[in-house]
Protein backbone atom coordinates (compact mmCIF):
# COMPACT_ATOMS: atom_id res chain seq x y z
CA UNK A 1 0.00 0.00 0.00
CA UNK A 2 1.22 3.43 -0.90
CA UNK A 3 -0.34 6.80 -0.38
CA UNK A 4 -0.57 9.58 2.12
CA UNK A 5 -1.69 9.13 5.70
CA UNK A 6 -2.47 12.85 5.67
CA UNK A 7 -5.57 12.14 3.64
CA UNK A 8 -6.79 9.49 6.10
CA UNK A 9 -6.12 11.96 8.89
CA UNK A 10 -8.07 14.64 7.10
CA UNK A 11 -10.97 12.24 6.60
CA UNK A 12 -11.00 11.55 10.35
CA UNK A 13 -10.67 15.23 11.18
CA UNK A 14 -13.64 16.07 8.98
CA UNK A 15 -15.94 13.93 11.17
CA UNK A 16 -16.00 16.61 13.86
CA UNK A 17 -17.11 19.54 11.71
CA UNK A 18 -19.49 17.17 9.90
CA UNK A 19 -21.27 16.29 13.13
CA UNK A 20 -21.21 19.94 14.18
CA UNK A 21 -22.77 21.19 10.94
CA UNK A 22 -25.42 18.49 11.20
CA UNK A 23 -26.30 19.60 14.73
CA UNK A 24 -26.46 23.26 13.71
CA UNK A 25 -28.88 22.66 10.86
CA UNK A 26 -30.92 20.22 12.96
CA UNK A 27 -31.37 22.97 15.53
CA UNK A 28 -32.19 25.48 12.77
CA UNK A 29 -34.88 23.23 11.26
CA UNK A 30 -36.28 22.61 14.74
CA UNK A 31 -36.41 26.30 15.44
CA UNK A 32 -38.13 27.17 12.17
CA UNK A 33 -40.64 24.33 12.63
CA UNK A 34 -41.54 25.62 16.07
CA UNK A 35 -41.61 29.29 15.15
CA UNK A 36 -41.77 29.93 11.40
CA UNK A 37 -41.77 33.71 11.79
CA UNK A 38 -38.29 33.58 13.36
CA UNK A 39 -36.87 32.17 10.12
CA UNK A 40 -34.89 35.24 9.02
CA UNK A 41 -33.17 35.70 12.37
CA UNK A 42 -32.43 32.01 12.69
CA UNK A 43 -31.08 31.73 9.17
CA UNK A 44 -28.36 34.30 9.79
CA UNK A 45 -27.35 32.63 13.05
CA UNK A 46 -27.37 29.17 11.45
CA UNK A 47 -25.18 30.27 8.56
CA UNK A 48 -22.78 31.93 10.99
CA UNK A 49 -22.56 28.76 13.06
CA UNK A 50 -22.11 26.72 9.91
CA UNK A 51 -19.27 28.97 8.80
CA UNK A 52 -17.53 28.73 12.17
CA UNK A 53 -17.81 24.93 12.29
CA UNK A 54 -16.67 24.67 8.69
CA UNK A 55 -13.59 26.72 9.53
CA UNK A 56 -12.28 23.69 11.42
CA UNK A 57 -12.61 21.50 8.36
CA UNK A 58 -10.87 24.19 6.29
CA UNK A 59 -7.94 24.40 8.69
CA UNK A 60 -7.79 20.61 8.40
CA UNK A 61 -7.62 20.59 4.61
CA UNK A 62 -4.94 23.26 4.63
CA UNK A 63 -2.86 21.23 7.07
CA UNK A 64 -3.42 18.01 5.10
CA UNK A 65 -1.70 19.61 2.12
CA UNK A 66 0.95 21.57 4.00
CA UNK A 67 2.24 18.99 6.49
CA UNK B 1 0.24 25.20 -2.57
CA UNK B 2 3.01 22.65 -2.19
CA UNK B 3 2.14 19.03 -2.79
CA UNK B 4 3.57 16.83 -0.07
CA UNK B 5 5.98 14.19 -1.30
CA UNK B 6 3.92 11.20 -0.02
CA UNK B 7 1.09 12.50 -2.18
CA UNK B 8 3.28 12.42 -5.25
CA UNK B 9 4.56 8.96 -4.41
CA UNK B 10 1.02 7.69 -4.16
CA UNK B 11 0.12 9.31 -7.43
CA UNK B 12 3.08 7.79 -9.19
CA UNK B 13 2.16 4.36 -7.85
CA UNK B 14 -1.29 4.80 -9.35
CA UNK B 15 0.16 6.21 -12.55
CA UNK B 16 2.07 2.94 -12.98
CA UNK B 17 -1.33 1.27 -13.26
CA UNK B 18 -2.30 3.65 -16.05
CA UNK B 19 -4.51 6.26 -14.41
CA UNK B 20 -3.23 9.52 -12.94
CA UNK B 21 -5.69 11.07 -10.48
CA UNK B 22 -5.85 14.87 -10.75
CA UNK B 23 -3.93 16.84 -8.13
CA UNK B 24 -3.00 20.41 -7.27
CA UNK B 25 -0.98 20.72 -10.51
CA UNK B 26 -4.38 20.92 -12.23
CA UNK B 27 -4.51 24.57 -11.26
CA UNK B 28 -1.22 25.59 -12.87
CA UNK B 29 -2.49 26.91 -16.16
CA UNK B 30 -0.20 28.20 -18.92
CA UNK B 31 0.06 31.98 -19.43
CA UNK B 32 -2.01 33.54 -22.21
CA UNK B 33 0.38 36.25 -23.44
CA UNK B 34 4.09 35.54 -23.68
CA UNK B 35 5.79 34.13 -20.63
CA UNK B 36 4.22 36.12 -17.80
CA UNK B 37 2.54 33.86 -15.25
CA UNK B 38 0.66 36.89 -13.92
CA UNK B 39 -1.95 36.73 -16.62
CA UNK B 40 -3.29 33.22 -17.16
CA UNK B 41 -6.81 31.89 -17.48
CA UNK B 42 -7.85 32.62 -13.85
CA UNK B 43 -6.87 36.30 -14.13
CA UNK B 44 -8.69 36.56 -17.45
CA UNK B 45 -11.77 35.06 -15.81
CA UNK B 46 -11.62 37.65 -13.03
CA UNK B 47 -11.63 40.45 -15.59
CA UNK B 48 -14.46 38.82 -17.55
CA UNK B 49 -16.39 38.37 -14.31
CA UNK B 50 -16.01 42.02 -13.35
CA UNK B 51 -17.11 43.11 -16.83
CA UNK B 52 -20.14 40.80 -16.71
CA UNK B 53 -21.21 42.10 -13.29
CA UNK B 54 -20.87 45.69 -14.47
CA UNK B 55 -22.66 44.90 -17.72
CA UNK B 56 -25.54 43.17 -15.93
CA UNK B 57 -26.25 46.00 -13.51
CA UNK B 58 -25.65 48.68 -16.16
CA UNK B 59 -28.04 46.99 -18.61
CA UNK B 60 -30.73 46.37 -16.02
CA UNK B 61 -30.64 49.85 -14.50
CA UNK B 62 -30.12 51.94 -17.65
CA UNK B 63 -33.79 52.54 -18.42
CA UNK B 64 -35.44 52.66 -15.04
CA UNK B 65 -39.21 52.78 -15.26
CA UNK B 66 -42.02 52.81 -12.73
CA UNK B 67 -43.34 49.61 -14.31
CA UNK B 68 -40.17 47.53 -14.54
CA UNK B 69 -39.22 45.55 -17.60
CA UNK B 70 -38.12 41.94 -17.14
CA UNK B 71 -34.45 42.92 -17.11
CA UNK B 72 -34.99 45.71 -14.60
CA UNK B 73 -36.94 43.30 -12.42
CA UNK B 74 -34.06 40.80 -12.45
CA UNK B 75 -31.58 43.51 -11.49
CA UNK B 76 -33.84 44.79 -8.74
CA UNK B 77 -34.31 41.30 -7.34
CA UNK B 78 -30.54 40.80 -7.12
CA UNK B 79 -30.13 44.23 -5.54
CA UNK B 80 -32.89 43.82 -3.00
CA UNK B 81 -31.69 40.34 -2.03
CA UNK B 82 -28.33 41.76 -0.95
CA UNK B 83 -29.75 45.03 0.38
CA UNK B 84 -32.56 43.55 2.48
CA UNK B 85 -31.52 39.94 2.96
CA UNK B 86 -27.90 40.55 3.89
CA UNK B 87 -27.06 44.20 4.58
CA UNK B 88 -30.19 45.40 6.42
CA UNK B 89 -30.78 42.21 8.37
CA UNK B 90 -27.21 41.95 9.58
CA UNK B 91 -25.82 45.49 9.85
CA UNK B 92 -29.06 47.05 11.03
CA UNK B 93 -31.25 49.72 9.49
CA UNK B 94 -29.18 52.70 10.71
CA UNK B 95 -25.81 52.18 8.99
CA UNK B 96 -26.39 49.59 6.30
CA UNK B 97 -26.83 51.81 3.20
CA UNK B 98 -23.14 52.78 3.14
CA UNK B 99 -22.12 49.15 2.71
CA UNK B 100 -24.73 48.00 0.20
CA UNK B 101 -22.71 48.88 -2.95
CA UNK B 102 -19.66 46.98 -1.72
CA UNK B 103 -21.68 43.96 -0.57
CA UNK B 104 -23.67 43.83 -3.79
CA UNK B 105 -20.54 44.05 -5.94
CA UNK B 106 -18.80 41.47 -3.80
CA UNK B 107 -21.70 39.02 -3.89
CA UNK B 108 -22.22 39.25 -7.66
CA UNK B 109 -18.49 39.12 -8.38
CA UNK B 110 -17.88 36.03 -6.26
CA UNK B 111 -21.05 34.36 -7.49
CA UNK B 112 -20.20 34.77 -11.17
CA UNK B 113 -16.59 33.74 -10.67
CA UNK B 114 -17.70 30.62 -8.80
CA UNK B 115 -20.29 29.75 -11.42
CA UNK B 116 -17.54 29.80 -14.05
CA UNK B 117 -16.65 26.43 -12.53
CA UNK B 118 -19.67 24.73 -14.13
CA UNK B 119 -20.09 26.82 -17.29
CA UNK B 120 -19.16 24.57 -20.26
CA UNK B 121 -15.86 25.47 -21.98
CA UNK B 122 -14.85 27.74 -19.10
CA UNK B 123 -15.06 25.26 -16.23
CA UNK B 124 -12.66 26.92 -13.88
CA UNK B 125 -13.78 28.64 -10.68
CA UNK B 126 -11.29 31.52 -10.49
CA UNK B 127 -11.24 31.53 -6.68
CA UNK B 128 -9.74 28.05 -6.71
CA UNK B 129 -6.50 30.01 -6.98
CA UNK B 130 -5.86 30.94 -3.36
CA UNK B 131 -4.23 34.30 -4.07
CA UNK B 132 -7.45 35.82 -5.42
CA UNK B 133 -9.33 34.77 -2.31
CA UNK B 134 -6.53 36.27 -0.17
CA UNK B 135 -6.98 39.56 -2.01
CA UNK B 136 -10.70 39.68 -1.31
CA UNK B 137 -10.20 38.74 2.33
CA UNK B 138 -7.56 41.46 2.70
CA UNK B 139 -10.09 43.96 1.39
CA UNK B 140 -12.64 42.78 3.97
CA UNK B 141 -10.05 42.88 6.75
CA UNK B 142 -9.10 46.47 5.96
CA UNK B 143 -12.78 47.39 5.68
CA UNK B 144 -14.03 46.07 9.01
CA UNK B 145 -10.99 47.12 11.00
CA UNK B 146 -11.05 50.53 9.34
CA UNK B 147 -14.74 50.97 10.08
CA UNK B 148 -14.20 49.92 13.69
CA UNK B 149 -11.27 52.29 14.21
CA UNK B 150 -13.21 55.10 12.56
CA UNK B 151 -16.13 54.47 14.91
CA UNK B 152 -14.41 53.73 18.23
CA UNK B 153 -10.85 55.05 17.84
CA UNK B 154 -7.85 52.72 17.80
CA UNK B 155 -7.77 51.79 21.48
CA UNK B 156 -11.53 51.83 21.82
CA UNK B 157 -11.75 49.46 18.88
CA UNK B 158 -9.13 47.07 20.26
CA UNK B 159 -10.95 47.05 23.60
CA UNK B 160 -14.24 46.53 21.78
CA UNK B 161 -12.94 43.52 19.85
CA UNK B 162 -10.95 41.86 22.62
CA UNK B 163 -13.00 42.31 25.80
CA UNK B 164 -16.47 40.76 25.65
CA UNK B 165 -19.17 42.58 27.59
CA UNK B 166 -19.40 41.73 31.28
CA UNK B 167 -16.02 39.99 31.55
CA UNK B 168 -13.56 41.25 34.16
CA UNK B 169 -11.02 39.95 36.61
CA UNK B 170 -8.06 37.59 36.04
CA UNK B 171 -9.87 35.68 33.28
CA UNK B 172 -9.04 38.63 31.02
CA UNK B 173 -5.44 37.36 30.79
CA UNK B 174 -6.84 34.33 28.96
CA UNK B 175 -9.69 36.02 27.09
CA UNK B 176 -7.88 38.99 25.55
CA UNK B 177 -5.28 37.07 23.48
CA UNK B 178 -7.91 34.52 22.43
CA UNK B 179 -10.38 37.17 21.32
CA UNK B 180 -7.64 39.13 19.58
CA UNK B 181 -6.53 36.04 17.65
CA UNK B 182 -10.06 35.05 16.81
CA UNK B 183 -11.40 38.48 15.81
CA UNK B 184 -8.38 40.09 14.20
CA UNK B 185 -5.92 37.41 13.09
CA UNK B 186 -7.88 34.29 12.14
CA UNK B 187 -10.92 35.91 10.50
CA UNK B 188 -9.29 36.85 7.19
CA UNK B 189 -7.56 33.46 7.04
CA UNK B 190 -10.73 31.42 7.43
CA UNK B 191 -12.67 33.81 5.21
CA UNK B 192 -10.30 33.36 2.28
CA UNK B 193 -9.54 29.69 2.88
CA UNK B 194 -13.23 28.82 3.07
CA UNK B 195 -13.89 30.24 -0.38
CA UNK B 196 -10.66 28.89 -1.84
CA UNK B 197 -10.91 25.38 -0.35
CA UNK B 198 -14.50 24.89 -1.42
CA UNK B 199 -13.76 25.88 -5.01
CA UNK B 200 -10.50 23.92 -5.07
CA UNK B 201 -12.02 20.72 -3.68
CA UNK B 202 -15.10 21.02 -5.89
CA UNK B 203 -13.03 21.43 -9.04
CA UNK B 204 -10.77 18.47 -8.20
CA UNK B 205 -13.81 16.33 -7.41
CA UNK B 206 -15.44 17.13 -10.75
CA UNK B 207 -12.25 16.47 -12.70
CA UNK B 208 -11.66 13.23 -10.81
CA UNK B 209 -15.10 11.84 -11.56
CA UNK B 210 -15.02 12.89 -15.21
CA UNK B 211 -11.50 11.64 -15.95
CA UNK B 212 -11.98 8.49 -13.88
CA UNK B 213 -15.26 7.67 -15.59
CA UNK B 214 -13.73 8.24 -19.00
CA UNK B 215 -10.74 6.08 -18.13
CA UNK B 216 -12.84 3.20 -16.80
CA UNK B 217 -15.18 3.36 -19.78
CA UNK B 218 -12.72 3.68 -22.65
CA UNK B 219 -9.14 3.07 -21.60
CA UNK B 220 -9.15 0.46 -18.86
CA UNK B 221 -9.36 -2.34 -21.43
CA UNK B 222 -11.74 -4.40 -19.33
CA UNK B 223 -15.43 -4.59 -20.23
CA UNK B 224 -16.37 -5.26 -16.61
CA UNK B 225 -15.23 -1.73 -15.68
CA UNK B 226 -17.46 -0.01 -18.23
CA UNK B 227 -20.66 0.11 -16.12
CA UNK B 228 -18.66 1.63 -13.25
CA UNK B 229 -17.36 4.24 -15.69
CA UNK B 230 -20.90 5.10 -16.76
CA UNK B 231 -21.88 5.36 -13.10
CA UNK B 232 -18.94 7.68 -12.43
CA UNK B 233 -19.92 9.93 -15.35
CA UNK B 234 -23.53 10.09 -14.09
CA UNK B 235 -22.21 10.95 -10.64
CA UNK B 236 -20.13 13.71 -12.23
CA UNK B 237 -23.38 15.27 -13.49
CA UNK B 238 -24.95 14.94 -10.04
CA UNK B 239 -21.87 16.50 -8.44
CA UNK B 240 -22.09 19.40 -10.89
CA UNK B 241 -25.48 20.25 -9.40
CA UNK B 242 -24.09 19.92 -5.88
CA UNK B 243 -21.27 22.24 -6.96
CA UNK B 244 -23.76 24.87 -8.18
CA UNK B 245 -25.35 24.75 -4.72
CA UNK B 246 -21.96 25.07 -3.02
CA UNK B 247 -20.89 27.93 -5.30
CA UNK B 248 -24.01 29.98 -4.60
CA UNK B 249 -23.78 29.19 -0.89
CA UNK B 250 -20.13 30.24 -0.68
CA UNK B 251 -20.82 33.57 -2.39
CA UNK B 252 -23.66 34.11 0.11
CA UNK B 253 -21.58 33.06 3.11
CA UNK B 254 -18.66 35.30 2.13
CA UNK B 255 -20.93 38.33 1.79
CA UNK B 256 -22.86 37.49 4.95
CA UNK B 257 -19.66 37.15 6.99
CA UNK B 258 -18.36 40.44 5.61
CA UNK B 259 -21.57 42.10 6.76
CA UNK B 260 -21.29 40.40 10.16
CA UNK B 261 -17.71 41.55 10.68
CA UNK B 262 -18.71 45.10 9.79
CA UNK B 263 -21.66 44.88 12.17
CA UNK B 264 -19.41 43.54 14.93
CA UNK B 265 -16.99 46.41 14.44
CA UNK B 266 -19.77 49.00 14.37
CA UNK B 267 -21.77 47.72 17.35
CA UNK B 268 -22.28 50.08 20.27
CA UNK B 269 -20.69 49.46 23.64
CA UNK B 270 -22.92 47.26 25.72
Amino acid sequence: MEGSLNMVGYGLAAIGPGVGIGLIFAAYINGVARQPEARNTLQTIAILGFALAEALAIIGIALAFVL
Amino acid sequence: MTAASPLNAGRQALAAEGFTPPGPELFNLPPIFGGSLLFAKPALLLVVGAVLVFGFFYATSRKMAMVPSKAQYAGEQAYSFVRNGIARDVIGSRDFMKFVPLLLAMFSFILINNLFGVVPFIQFPSFSRASFAYGLAALVWILYNGVGIWKHGLFGYLKHQTIPAGVNGPILILIVPLEFASNILVRPVTLSLRLFANMFAGHILLVLFTLGGEYLLLEAGNVAYAPVGVLALLLAVAISFLEILVQVLQAYVFTLLTAMYVQGALAEEH
